[in-house]
């Protein structure tokens, strides 16, 4: 009888525990790999990690996810990186990072894996590829595939601009409809017919623009403008030489066309605005216009006071020299110290199907992949799919060298020193940055 | 009955004083005696040789490593770069940067007007609790409040009050002053910024100053103003001739310490302007910081730390000295 009992309650607790561990367990857990991605904490992140359920389903491997708000995500992640850290097997690290964390060994070079894998380069928007994975620039060296692609772009209150008394005191104004601003002096004008107007009894104003000081806004912002104006890094046939490319006369007006349009179109107290800040100004009904990344264009589209038919998306627009914007996004690489490089890698293997890259793009991500953003549909797939496969036709990107980091701090610097502190001219600022770039390539030991 | 040591109902029984009686002779004679064997000086260098350790782990050789590091061209985010000895070239080059200069006139400006206005509040305010008038412990307490506070709570909730569009203290100033609450920013303006870190500086610590000086009240005996009373001396007499002179040690105190924060502040202003706008409210050590962990020029900010710390160091003890004359008066 004793021993009857003993086996019975052997056997519940085998039953219960069976019961348990099934119930409480992924086949991740099962497997007992669980593998951890670092990026920003941001409306994509949470797509991924949507997405990503299904690469546990699928493999068996766990994920974790580290996101760390944008204002310390550099500070955060490159001191991890810079710490031999073992927290992150997967990042998403900033497109600026890749000269640095290639030559300091903290990327795992991809050529090999993708190779062996079937993974081609081609298959994806040339801009990204350059800008997200390759380092030294356009060379096939590959340390990260492109995850998220992204650009400056702009949005603007649609049904602002279809209002019949705002109509007709632009034409007054301007002599021409209001519409989707073709050039940045148009976009000026839109934002300064706005600034100060009363609509719906509540004042307004003109654009919300990046000014932020501390980390990257303000050299995003800028850039966009510059480019526009003819603004070059360096000399195309000579690697470094800057002088008469970065602080060329037509750069000059680029910069005072930006401080110009800071003083005359944003709301007060928007001396260090960025992403976030940019969504307060735009979601609270405060600004006309809007520059922001594409990233968050999914969710302001979704919001139910200022979205849906109320806003209405654009490119940035010309400028006198070119039409260019600012990249965003980046790439996903496995960090060297890793001590889980297969699984990692496995994740990359996974994220780079033609599958999932549709429904990272159907999730709220935004897929790199030519097979998406070639499909014929993908123009019409969201409101602002047209404007942001035209972005990715035309964007530009900063410095990417291991000294980044330097090279944004100076131009942060001389930027705002000029645009919000009133400080010197524009010539000064950008003979200023240049004089900065080069004591910074200086102690690196480029020669130019 | 005797208990026997080591029996349940035994201990049961033991008092407490008897239960450590009992653990002394529970200890081994030979034991005991090579304890006690040890001398005064062998049990100090005992009880301190953990503190040292420590100090020397986490004080000593990182400033000795500092100091090394501000000689080289070490990156930390370059490890596998091969270390030159530079010598003097960063502090050659940090002592004519006009960059630099800059940022240190910033923090001069911030900490003398920091000092300043909470030295000033700060006794003020310590004077009128003193007097212990109906409610003083209350209103104690309430002005306590804001040194309570983290930095980084202060920093983030003070931007929103001068935020001008929606900002509380815009609104007070257009309330008084008649402009519009929008007309003017506090953070993003060259020449109000400066003014707008003192202002929450002065806020958050004027208390601190406060309790010091208010210790230092507390401190003066009644018997030497019942004395002056005597004298028939004035009240504005009584306090140029005993209060300020016998708190005065108090008051530098507070100012030095006080100034060796201000000196080094970072995280509030960071919160406020971030620096900005331009490099208006760049202090010492957002450059430092910037430099270290941004651009990761680590021999080049250890050599900004050792200058900044030998500026503290040497104005704390030249003021530590005056200090102690005006003690020993």
């Amino acid at each position: 009888m004793k021993r009857t009992l003993k086996a019975l309650v052997v056997a519940c607790g085998a039953v219960v525990s069976a019961l348990g561990v099934g119930a409480g367990t992924t086949p991740a857990q099962a497997q007992g790999k669980t593998i951890t991605l670092c990026w920003a904490a941001w409306d994509p992140a949470n797509a991924l990690v949507e997405l990503s359920k299904d690469f546990t389903a699928k493999s068996g491997i766990g994920m974790k996810f580290e996101f760390v708000p944008w204002t310390n995500y550099a500070d955060r992640f490159l001191n991890e990186l810079n710490s031999h850290g073992q927290l992150c097997d997967l990042i998403i690290g900033d497109s600026q990072w890749i000269g640095g964390a290639a030559e300091n060994g903290q990327y795992v070079k991809l050529n090999d894996f993708f190779k062996k894998e079937g993974i081609s380069m081609d298959d994806y928007m040339p801009a990204t590829v350059v800008g997200y994975s390759e380092w030294p620039k356009n060379t096939p060296n590959y340390w990260a595939l492109p995850a998220m692609g992204d650009a400056v772009g702009w949005t603007y209150r649609k049904d602002w601009f279809a209002r019949p008394d705002v109509q007709k005191d632009f034409k007054a104004k301007y002599g021409r409809d209001i519409g989707v601003p073709k050039t940045l002096d148009e976009l000026k004008d839109i934002a300064q017919f706005f600034q100060g107007r009363e609509i719906d009894g509540k004042k307004v104003y003109g654009a919300s623009i990046y000014t932020e000081r501390g980390s990257e806004g303000i050299t995003m912002g800028v850039s966009s403008y510059l480019y526009d104006y003819g603004f070059k890094y360096d000399d195309p046939k000579k690697p470094y030489a800057m002088d008469g490319f970065v602080n060329s006369a037509s750069a000059v007006k680029g910069l005072e066309a930006y401080k110009d349009l800071y003083k005359c179109c944003t709301p007060p107290g928007a001396s260090n605005s960025y992403m976030s800040e940019g969504l307060d100004a735009f979601k609270s009904g405060q600004v006309a216009l809007q520059m922001n990344f594409f990233a968050f264009l999914p969710g302001l589209y979704k919001d139910p006071n200022v979205g849906g038919d109320k806003i209405g998306f654009f490119v940035n627009p010309a400028g006198p020299a070119a039409q260019a914007t600012q990249l965003g996004g980046q790439g996903i690489s496995v960090v060297s110290y890793s001590k889980n490089q297969a699984e990692a890698l496995q994740y990359i293997k996974w994220f780079a199907g033609g599958d999932v890259q549709k429904k990272w793009w159907a999730l709220g991500g935004y897929s790199c992949a030519k097979s998406v953003l070639n499909d014929p549909s993908f123009p019409n797939s969201a409101p602002f799919a047209k404007e942001f496969l035209q972005s990715m036709g035309m964007v530009v990107d900063f410095w990417a060298e291991p000294s980044y980091a330097q090279l944004l701090q100076a131009e942060q610097k001389r930027v705002h020193d000029y645009v919000v502190a009133d400080k010197g001219t524009a010539q000064e600022a950008l003979d200023g940055l240049v004089k900065d770039w080069k004591a910074v390539f200086k102690e690196e030991g480029k020669k130019f | 009955m005797i208990p026997v040591p080591g029996s349940v109902h035994a201990m049961n029984e033991l008092s407490a004083s008897s239960r450590i009686t009992y653990r002394a002779v529970r200890v081994r004679p030979g034991v005991a005696r090579r304890i006690r064997g040890l001398s005064d000086k062998t049990l100090a260098w005992l009880f301190i040789t953990p503190t040292i350790v420590l100090l020397l782990a986490i004080n000593i050789f990182p400033l000795l490593w500092t100091i090394y590091l501000s000689f080289t061209n070490y990156r930390a985010n370059r490890a596998n770069v091969p270390t030159i000895w530079l010598g003097a070239d960063w502090y050659q080059s940090i002592l004519t940067d006009p960059d630099i200069w800059a940022a240190m006139q910033v923090t001069a400006h911030f900490v003398i007007w920091t000092v300043v206005i909470e030295t000033v509040l700060g006794f003020g305010l310590a004077y009128l609790i003193d007097k212990k008038f109906r409610g003083h412990g209350l209103w104690t307490t309430i002005i306590l409040l804001p040194m309570m506070l983290s930095p980084a709570v202060v920093g983030n909730f003070w931007t929103f009050l001068y935020q001008p569009q929606i900002g509380l203290f815009n609104y007070v100033v257009a309330f008084f002053s008649g402009r519009d609450a929008s007309s003017f920013q506090m953070l993003g303006d060259v020449t109000l910024s400066p003014w707008a870190i003192v202002i929450v500086d002065a806020w958050m610590w004027t208390p601190y100053v406060m309790l010091i000086c208010l210790a230092g009240l507390r401190s003066i005996p009644d018997y030497i103003f019942e004395a002056a009373e005597v004298d028939r001396a004035s009240k504005w007499r009584q306090f140029w001739s005993i209060t300020l002179p016998m708190a005065l040690p108090f008051i530098m105190l507070a100012v030095l310490f006080r100034g060796i924060e201000n000196f080094k502040m970072f995280d509030m202003v960071n919160l406020l302007t971030g620096g900005g706008p331009g490099s208006t409210t760049e202090v010492a050590s957002i450059t430092l910081k910037r430099a270290a962990f941004e651009s990761w020029r680590t021999g080049y900010s250890s050599a900004f730390a050792i200058i900044l710390f030998v500026t503290v160091f040497g104005l704390a003890n030249i003021y530590v000295k005056a200090l102690n004359k005006v003690k020993s008066r």
